[in-house]
């Protein structure tokens, strides 16, 4: 289902006051940062095709925290991919902040990974060997940064993520709620303008899913970041701006929940979260 | 910088194993070394010895004189021009004058060289001044394995026999007037040494010599007439594609040594390559280019080899070192083998023999630990980051 942006700019006036300000902004330059058309995404199987996306038609703009939520095999991960441009369309196009993926190349598609995506994923992927300091620092270090600047952003990033006095720990020595404040530290550290994160909360308890999940709408709150998750916990739809659902590889609905209460705070969207599983079950 | 410090942290981080495979290579580099210096050691003092014992700077040869035919020494001699006298007296030119003949010896009959040399020369090491005695008729000295041979010691005569320039046999008593240690196995066996001046009244052959050698500090003229001007490149010729062919010997030595180690560098890479897909694809994720995440890994495969050094340095240096300084010990039947040799072989390490080894570990390292990188291009990010093999 395709999301029409005109329509829905008189439907913003209800954000809260950060998302107003910074989605309406870009409503009203229309900054489109991810343009999908009759997306289609197709892999080989044996003699035949497993086509794991259909026709999708989407359109994000700066600031939104977005989710695309569904069952396993719904096309999730693979949406989140292309738009990582990790992998390209079998046809249509994805546009990403003005590049169609499916032109990039692998050195193209690299710096505009390095440069302007963040990536946060489901088991952390924090290298072992490296410190906290040094897990934050290693985008920085492909962006060739100097090293004053480089130590500035690394340390405000665990600032934002509350985890400065854990600086010289190793992964190791971290539990999971940390290892993923570290990957979004990481991910944010570069100041980028899209957070693509797949599954974020999938390893961790509920405390810390709330916990790492009201991190990533603080920082898009005050930093005007771009989340997109893949998701199928509860507990993040209930933080999300616009939820996404995909079945079977198409898209089924495109909702902003967060729209009908514009004073909605943590704590109502885990009641949000709470609500959902009550209906479903 | 970012790939050297992962690429040393995730060395160090596989403990036991990195530094299993860095002593490996390690120890191919110390022998490596050790066994090319051993060899260079060994042609340096042979080169060194032969030069000062037997060829000087080069040898003018009579044009008929063969060194590997002992008939070819009846017709390869030739009268001193007044130049070669000149340069005689100057100390330039030692002549040699060189017949065959035989010795009998404790009821024994063997073949021999009459070799006739200067008693005042001072280009080669040999201890002609001997040959300055009254109290015998005709002085001679051996070298110890001719004299160990014949059972021979200082003050015993020894009856030769030879043919003069008509080809007339005649024989004499020499006596052994010294016995002299060279490591120059080629005028010890089967020579006996005399005065120059004695052999040519003995052969007839007055003011004849078979070969003049050439001073190595001075200036000699290459073209004598009538003399055929041998190199020390030509005369070491033969002994320098002795050691080459120990050279070949000696490398399928650290060669296999090497090859383990290479082969527990391909192994650790392959594993890690297997292992570590879901890192490579966050390297991807992260923005590198798959011929940096290619680059990481070869480079971390290749520190095997940074490592390897740094520990030859810790327990290599030491031991190549003590062995330069002492040498090492031949056995006496190391003088049967009919080379060169000192009692000692002291290594010598060139700069570019030791770069030379370094270069051998270091690209050979990288190589293997490229050969299996290169599979990171094939791999597709969202795969890798699944950690999914393809």
């Amino acid at each position: 289902m395709a999301f029409d942006l005109k329509g829905n700019q008189a439907g913003c006036l209800c954000f809260r006051a950060w998302t107003f300000f910074i989605t309406a902004a870009a409503f009203m330059e229309n900054k489109q940062i991810i343009d999908i058309n009759n997306l289609v995404k197709r892999f080989p199987i044996g003699d035949g095709y497993f086509t794991a996306l259909q026709g999708i038609t989407l359109r994000f703009v700066a600031g939104e925290f977005a989710g695309l939520v569904g069952p396993s095999g719904s096309g999730k991960t693979t949406l989140l991919n292309l738009i990582g441009s990790l992998d390209s369309p079998s046809e249509g196009s994805v546009v990403v902040l003005g590049h169609e993926v499916s032109r990039l190349s692998h050195r193209e598609s690299a710096a505009l990974r390095n440069y302007h995506i963040g990536f946060i994923f489901q088991t952390y992927n924090l290298l072992p060997v490296f410190s906290v300091y040094d897990n934050v620092e290693f985008p920085l270090l492909l962006q060739k940064r100097d090293a004053v600047g480089r130590r500035k952003a690394v340390m405000e990033a665990l600032d934002w993520v509350g985890l400065s006095h854990k600086a010289q720990s190793r992964p190791a020595q971290l539990s999971g709620g940390e290892c993923q404040r570290v990957s979004i530290a990481r991910a944010m550290v570069k100041r980028p303008e899209l957070v693509l994160a797949d599954e974020p909360s999938a390893n961790l308890d509920a405390k810390n899913s709330h916990h790492i999940i009201q991190t990533m709408k603080r920082l898009n709150r005050e930093l005007g970041t771009t989340f997109l998750f893949a998701t199928h916990d509860e507990k993040v739809m209930g933080y999300l701006d616009r939820i996404i659902s995909l079945d079977d590889g198409r898209v089924a609905r495109d909702e902003r929940p967060l729209c009908v209460n514009e004073a909605q705070s943590d704590s109502t969207a885990e009641e949000n979260g709470h609500a959902r599983r009550q209906a479903r079950i | 910088m970012l790939a050297v410090k992962l690429a040393f942290k995730n060395l160090i981080g596989a403990g036991l194993r990195t530094w299993l495979t860095a002593a490996v290579l390690s120890f191919a580099f110390v022998v490596t070394v050790f066994y090319n210096g051993l060899l260079d050691g060994w042609n340096l003092q042979a080169r060194n010895d032969t030069q000062a014992w037997e060829i000087g700077g080069g040898q003018f040869w009579h044009p008929q004189y063969d060194r590997f035919d002992p008939f070819s020494l009846q017709d390869a001699h030739a009268g001193l021009s007044l130049e070669v006298q000149r340069l005689v007296e100057q100390k330039k030119l030692a002549p040699l004058l060189i017949t065959q003949a035989t010795a009998y010896s404790g009821g024994r009959m063997i073949n021999v060289l009459l070799k006739g040399i200067d008693a005042d020369q001072r280009i080669l090491r040999l201890p002609t001044s001997c040959f300055k005695t009254d109290s015998v008729e005709i002085p001679a000295f051996i070298g110890r394995r001719m004299a160990a041979a014949m059972g021979l010691k200082p003050g015993d005569a020894l009856l030769v026999r030879w043919r003069d320039q008509h080809g007339v046999f005649d024989a004499r008593e020499v006596t052994i007037v010294q016995i002299f240690t060279a490591n120059v196995p080629s005028i010890d066996n089967g020579q006996i040494w005399l005065a120059l001046d004695r052999l040519q009244d003995m052969t007839g052959l007055h003011n004849q010599a078979t070969l003049l050698v050439a001073a190595t500090d001075h200036q000699t003229p290459i073209e004598l007439s009538g003399w055929i001007f041998r190199p020390p490149s030509f005369l070491l010729k033969e002994f320098e594609e002795i050691i080459r062919s120990k050279k070949v010997g000696s490398s399928i030595i650290y060669g296999l040594l090497l090859a383990i180690a290479l082969l527990a560098i391909f192994d650790t890479q392959v594993l890690s390559i297997f292992r570590r897909r879901r890192e490579i694809g966050t390297y991807m994720a992260m923005g590198m280019t798959r011929s940096q995440v290619i680059g990481l890994f070869t480079l971390e495969g290749g520190a095997h080899s940074i490592l390897a050094l740094l520990l030859a340095l810790v327990y290599g240096f030491p031991l190549l070192r003590w062995l330069a300084l002492h040498g090492i010990g031949l056995p006496e039947v190391a003088d049967a083998v009919g080379m060169t040799m000192g009692e000692k072989l002291i290594p010598v390490y060139s700069a570019g023999m030791v770069l030379f080894a370094v270069a051998l570990v270091v690209v050979s390292t990288t190589l293997v630990s490229y050969l299996p990188a290169r599979r990171i291009a094939g791999l597709k990010p969202t795969e890798a980051l699944r950690g999914k093999v393809q």
